[in-house]
């Protein structure tokens, strides 16, 4: 008799798996391990020492590390609502248009085929107090005579951020609330209006209710980017200055190269994971209420 | 006072014509049937009333006021699409109360109106479900509940039974009757159904091609209809219309079978004038199986051999040949035919018509 022979599908898929795990799972348990030992850069040894949830104990009474926290919350709630409202305005307008309606869709992709890192730049550019666009058009409009610290000041270069942030993502909203607007039927919308139905009512009771499993559909996508809010912020501001923009990933890079504590960074980087984790789940749950109330068949 | 004038009415998509200038009149009250072959602009009509499709040119008025350019809700109006258009994210309960929770009442004084509405459709036990739970005839039963509830000025009706069976539809004609005497509204009423127009309206309007080719009673329509497109398109089967020319105060067909020239017609043709020959199914009988309105001296018998039988249980239609062509006629008090057989038939020519050959109008006086 032969030998144990595993079988053919596994077989086949064995190359795939290998490289999933050279390149995902090991990273994934060495990261989670790491979170558990003191480990530095600069002390390879401290890898070895487990010193079990002491890194998220320290998270938990971090200041700085729920600053951050907080600060990427509040960046997101607004940004996603911003770019919520904002896309489904346009995606309105766009649906209304009757003629280079193909031509507009294309214009409204535009902002998506940027890498953030570019659009960091670009903002970065923009909000300059001495040579950028903003503070030029402010002058030459006579609003104000002053230099705006667009970056320097903490507000202003959260409200600079944010503008970065919806510049480059109202489109994924505009394009979901626009398949949406485009895939409703139109008879509802007619007997609406029938019925008695202001524009604002038919918009209101059976437009929205349509659409509403697109935009969680977008506000699902979106909300993985909770733990991803990194690249223009490290390029715009890095934080700064002196963290007044620090945004978890901007913290937790700095942790984990500048100051080397990778123990410590991999621990806050799960917790930041287990937000994301929390906010996709909760857009799913109210995409599957929203997609069974319309009775969605996908 | 909820009369609709439609006068000039016009629709055009881009350079088409869909409706051509179409004038009527309807009175408060009144039941009108919209009836026409697939595509001849019944439901663009019922659109233009609704305000859902802009008015090209001409004018429609609800109690004398011009309403073109008012938004649909403003007029006051019910609508049964052909479509159904129930609202997919709502229970039929909420479908069936929205117009009512939109105008402002208060959800205690919705429930009972469409309970009510719910039992008059047998739609009781299907409340709390969703369109897409239902199967077409409940929709469609959903959708005429949306209208009922509503106390409009006009209903609008598009093809409101045409997803039912026939029991059911029989019984949902009932309750329009009903609906109608009580409620007290105008009711604009597309069908495709016959029976529904003939049963149900005071006066049914034919449209052919975005033109109204006659309007009057079913009495009107079924028996002096004005053209032969009325001729052909009311009444089932269809009256034989059958191409002749008038010599020797005679029908002539193309193969020469003669029939005798109907009394009424006898100072209206002259010869050698191109006609269309009609006459409805119930006035070509085997001898002794049908009702004569005339006088016996219209009645022409003639031995023909019969193709085939189509028994209907109360009646047969029974096909002939007769002058070259196909006849249908129909048979009461049936009995058991064999394809072939010769029987003696009776036209009842009192009640013949003839329409000019080319532009297919009646020459009745
Ligand atoms: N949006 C449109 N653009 C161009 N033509 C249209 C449009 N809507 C309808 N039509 C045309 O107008 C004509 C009338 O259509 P309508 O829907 O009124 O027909 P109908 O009498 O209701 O037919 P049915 O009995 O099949 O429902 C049709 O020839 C149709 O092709
Ligand atoms: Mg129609």
């Amino acid at each position: 008799m032969k030998g144990w022979r595993p079988p053919a599908p596994f077989l086949l898929l064995l190359p795939a798996i290998l490289v999933l795990a050279a390149v995902v799972i090991i990273p994934l348990i060495l990261s989670l391990y790491s979170s558990f030992t003191p480990f530095r850069l600069t002390q390879p040894a401290s890898l070895f020492t487990l010193i079990g949830f002491r890194n998220y104990v320290r998270i938990l009474t971090d200041i700085e590390f729920w600053t951050a926290f907080g600060r990427t919350v509040l960046l997101l709630t607004v940004a996603l609502n911003v770019e919520m409202l904002l896309g489904l305005g346009l995606a309105m307008l766009v649906e209304k248009a009757t003629r280079g309606q193909r031509l507009l869709r294309t214009i409204m992709m535009f902002p998506m085929m940027f890498s953030p890192i570019l659009v960091g730049f670009q903002f970065k550019f923009m909000f300059n107090d001495n040579i950028g666009l903003v503070n030029n058009a402010l002058q030459s409009l006579g609003l104000t005579d002053q230099a705006i610290p667009w970056l320097i000041d903490g507000s202003l270069a959260f409200f600079a951020i944010l503008v970065a942030e919806v510049w480059s993502s109202t489109s994924v909203f505009a394009i979901l609330i626009l398949a949406g607007l485009l895939a409703m039927p139109k008879e509802p919308i007619e007997a609406a209006r029938v019925d008695g139905c202001t524009p604002w009512q038919t918009f209101r009771y059976v437009t929205w209710p349509f659409i509403m499993p697109f935009a969680y559909i977008a506000m699902t996508i979106r909300s993985l980017d909770v733990a991803r809010a990194y690249d223009i912020v490290k390029i715009m501001t890095d934080g700064g200055p002196a963290k007044r923009t620090e945004l978890l990933w901007t913290l937790i890079s700095r942790t984990a190269y500048a100051d080397a504590r990778m123990g410590l960074a991999n621990a806050m980087a799960y917790v930041a994971i287990l937000l994301s984790i929390l906010f996709t789940v909760y857009f799913f749950r109210k995409l599957s209420a929203a997609r069974t109330q319309i009775a969605a068949e996908w | 006072m909820a009369t609709v004038s439609l006068e000039k009415l016009v629709k055009r998509y881009g350079s088409l014509d869909v409706v051509h200038g179409i004038d009527l009149e309807v009175a408060d009250r009144e039941f009108i049937a919209l009836v026409g072959p697939s595509g001849c602009g019944k439901s663009t009509t019922l659109r233009m009333i609704a305000g859902l499709e802009p008015v090209s040119a001409g004018n429609i008025k609800i109690g004398g006021r011009v309403i073109n350019d008012l938004p649909p809700r403003a007029r006051n109006l019910a609508m049964v699409f052909q479509s159904y258009a129930l609202y997919p994210h709502m229970t039929v309960r909420e479908n069936m109360g929205f117009s009512l929770k939109i105008a402002g009442q208060k959800p205690e004084d919705i429930a009972p109106q469409v309970d009510e509405a719910a039992r008059t459709l047998d739609l009781t036990h299907l409340l709390d479900r969703r369109p897409s739970q239902l199967s077409g005839g409940q929709r469609q039963r959903v959708a005429m509940g949306r209208a009922i509830v509503r106390n409009p000025d006009v209903f609008l009706f598009d093809e409101p039974l045409s997803n039912l069976d026939a029991k059911l539809r029989t019984q949902m004609r009932v309750e329009i009757k009903k609906l109608h005497a009580k409620v007290q509204s105008t009711v604009i009423y597309v069908t495709h159904d016959q029976v529904e127009a003939m049963t149900l309206a005071d006066r049914i309007v034919i449209m052919r091609d975005g033109y109204i080719e006659q309007v009057g009673t079913p009495e009107d329509v079924f028996q002096r209809p004005n053209s032969k497109f009325v001729a052909g398109f009311i009444g089932s089967p269809p009256m034989n219309l059958k191409d002749a020319d008038i010599a020797d105060g005679q029908v002539v067909f193309a193969n020469g079978d003669r029939l005798p020239l109907p009394a009424r017609f006898r100072d209206r043709v002259t010869a050698g004038q191109k006609v269309t020959f009609g006459l409805r199914p119930d006035d070509l009988y085997p001898a002794g199986h049908g009702i004569h309105s005339g006088e016996d001296a219209d009645v022409h018998r003639q031995d023909l051999r019969v193709i085939l039988t189509e028994p209907l249980g109360n009646e047969t239609l029974v096909f002939s040949d007769y002058a070259g062509a196909e006849w249908v006629g129909r048979m009461l008090n049936p009995r058991r035919l064999a394809p072939g057989e010769a029987l003696s038939f009776c036209f009842d020519l009192s009640q013949a018509h003839l329409f000019d050959r080319e532009s297919g109008r009646t020459l009745r006086g």
